[in-house]
């Protein structure tokens, strides 16, 4: 990740939670990465690693209560979106910063036609009639790959399939001409040929209009096909972050370095054990007091005794290491095997 | 040479649509259309195809959890898809499910050993100690141990749950699994557990497994021959290394290039194919593919391709490399 000085996006330690009836899940704990004007940047992790929380949590979309923003900071070109006005947020949302999701029914409203929504975009955005509303929407749906778009503009969601949904919502998130566009796993419901399509349509929108990218996703073949540089989150924390290159051919968290390995590729031989990652991701109710990921780090069982208390009872913090960040005590400094 | 485990011929799986307010049939989908295959004895059939494009369909119609509307499903040499009563209770014996949804296929209301013990129950095995002791000596076999016994489904992980719909899968001692996206739910790190988990039970039980998955990558791992479908048909089918190395059919290379190389060096920068999978309602007529192939010639569009040889055709049952495809060679195939 560059040393930017004036990065489009800055996190900064953020700390969210959620209260329920076993207590206070501190589901991002300690979340800081940024995003330069025209980059793309990818988050990794699995279920419940906090990713998702993190995307929400630029827009302000965590629903609270029960979400409890704990602390930290997220400067938008500088300006602090946590410290915002409702109606300063309004203004960003959607113009500066846009959205897309997993399922493209959250960001659909059911009883409107697609023209109606797409149009309110345009005239919040830019103040355009219907008419010419309808053309930009046309325009734009033939951009994203849409089948006879003129047809579509009077279509209700329902009456299209998932993937041209997943068109109409990346539109919609386009016509405003973001320069962040937040996308949370917005491929991973859709068909592998379909999926290609959406990956090229997004990486030819960001070579004209310049849009930064922040991808959500837990699938390492989007992170390498789409990003320039990867944060890789585990148990709320941001265990490593790195350009995607370093990354994939020398990662030095031991977490990145097994879930690299635990994914079957083509030239892994046939019928082969897989490398798996044993255990499972430590309660966020109650953290282990060291590395959360010590009780399943094969590294750390290779370290002595004296290295491995360490490991168990004092925190890693994410520390720059040349080419990136990691937060380890005793990072792997070799290839991937 | 031996005769195959699991042989499918001509299978086809309609289902009317009804519309309007006498619910009248409006039209057909065709899920299957036509699909035959085979599967031997300790091998794995891995079935690959996008949504909608029946795949799904074709493994609840082989364990006959849906009516074929004909066709035939013959399992070591029996007619699955007209067995009735006592003679299909017995061939269910050898064949089980495993499904995708840890979360949805097991009863929340019964205890994982309840769970695991009722296929023996219905089936009238053993006694009640010796049921207890199968179901203990089964979990073990998945990875778990007996404090899961009294536990119930919500207290487990997904990949624990799928385990444990290994295991009941495992009761009967079936000598075919159809497993249906088993670990499309899971967390990558999950997900190798759990298809090690069943490549270590093929090696040690000899099972035959009819794999069901959209993902590639899973496919190629587990499977020693792998079937490409297409709304409802069979496009393309053959050895492992064959189909993933040399992919003879127009869609099964556009599939191979749709993924991600896994690489951030190589990239893909060529604009994919375009436009979507047509509806099983209105198929194109002659090719299902013929809507998007940019190999397409009016003859594509006449009849349905039939399965042929690509290359010199393997005299060993069960390896054959074959492709539906007319243009084969202006495709370089």
């Amino acid at each position: 990740m560059s040393a930017d000085a004036n990065p489009l996006l800055a996190i900064d330690n953020l700390q969210v939670g959620f209260d329920g009836e076993a207590g206070r899940v501190r589901a991002v704990d300690g979340v800081s990465f940024s995003i330069a004007a025209g980059q793309t940047v990818g988050v990794v992790g699995e279920s419940g690693c906090g990713k998702s929380v993190t995307a929400a949590s630029i827009l302000r979309l965590v629903p609270s209560p029960p979400g409890v923003m704990l602390g930290g900071q997220i400067r938008f070109d500088g300006r602090d979106i946590l410290a915002m006005k409702r109606e300063d947020l309004a203004a960003l949302r959607g113009r500066e910063i846009a959205m897309v999701f997993q399922d493209p029914m959250t960001s659909l409203n059911p009883v409107f036609t697609v023209e109606r929504q797409m149009g309110e975009v345009l005239a919040l955005r830019f103040g355009l009639g219907r008419a010419a509303a309808a053309e930009r929407s046309i325009a734009m749906l033939r951009t994203v790959g849409m089948p006879d778009p003129a047809a579509r503009l009077a279509v209700y969601p329902h009456e299209l399939s998932g993937g041209m949904k997943q068109r109409v919502m990346i539109a919609m998130a386009l016509l405003c001409e973001p320069r962040l566009l937040i996308a949370d796993e917005p491929t991973t419901a859709l068909d592998v040929t379909v999926q290609a399509q959406i990956l090229h349509l997004m990486r030819e929108l960001q070579r004209k209009a310049g849009t930064a990218l922040l991808f959500i996703t837990h699938d390492m073949g989007v992170i390498a096909e789409m990003c320039d540089a990867v944060v890789v989150m585990y148990a709320g924390r941001v265990v490593e972050r790195r350009p995607v290159v370093n990354l994939f051919e020398r990662p030095r968290h031991p977490y990145t370095h097994g879930l690299l390995r635990s994914i079957p590729r083509r030239g892994t031989a046939y019928k082969a054990l897989l490398p798996t990652i044993e255990g499972t991701v430590p309660s966020l109710l109650k953290p282990p007091p060291g590395c959360r990921f010590a009780a399943r780090c094969q590294h750390q069982q290779s370290l002595a005794a004296e290295s491995q208390r360490r490991c168990a009872e004092v925190d890693p913090m994410l520390a720059a290491d040349g080419d990136g960040w990691v937060a380890c005590h005793f990072p792997l400094n070799g290839a991937t095997s | 040479m031996t005769a195959p485990l699991l042989e499918v011929r001509d299978l086809h799986k309609r289902y009317p649509v009804r519309g309007g307010i006498l619910s009248r049939t409006v039209g057909t989908v065709r899920a299957v259309a036509g699909v035959s295959l085979s599967v031997q004895a300790g091998q794995t059939l891995g079935l690959v195809g996008e949504s909608g494009c029946g795949k799904s369909t074709l493994g609840r119609t082989l364990m006959r959890l849906e009516e074929p509307t004909s066709g035939q499903v013959l399992f070591d040499g029996n007619d699955l898809a007209h067995a009735s009563g006592d003679a299909l209770f017995k061939l269910r014996r050898e064949m089980q499910m495993v499904f995708q949804d840890p979360y949805s296929s097991l009863n929340p209301r019964l205890t994982v050993g309840e769970i695991v013990r009722e296929p023996l129950i219905v089936h009238r095995i053993g006694s009640k100690a010796e049921q207890l002791e199968r179901v203990r000596e089964l979990l073990a076999t998945v990875g778990l141990g007996t404090d899961a016994l009294q536990r119930y489904p919500s207290e487990f992980s997904g990949g624990q749950r799928q385990r444990i719909g290994v295991a009941r899968a495992l009761s009967l001692n079936p000598r075919l699994v159809i497993a249906d996206e088993p670990v499309s739910a899971l967390d990558v790190s999950v997900q190798s557990q759990v298809l090690n988990l069943m490549v270590q039970l093929q090696r040690e039980r000899g099972l035959a497994y009819v794999f069901i998955s959209h993902d590639l990558s899973v496919v190629e791992h587990v499977s020693d021959v792998v079937a490409i479908m297409y709304l409802g048909c069979i496009v393309e089918m053959g050895p492992v290394r064959q189909i993933f190395d040399r992919p003879a059919h127009p869609y099964t290379r556009t599939l191979m290039q749709a993924i991600p190389s896994g690489n951030p060096r190589v990239r893909r920068e060529a604009a994919p194919l375009e436009g979507e999978t047509p509806s099983p309602m209105s198929p194109p007529a002659g090719c299902a593919f013929s809507s998007r192939c940019p190999f397409v010639v009016e003859a594509c569009r006449q009849a349905v391709p039939p399965l042929e040889h690509v290359g010199t055709p393997n005299p060993t049952p069960g390896r054959e490399h074959v492709a539906a495809c007319i243009r084969l060679e202006a495709v370089g195939a």
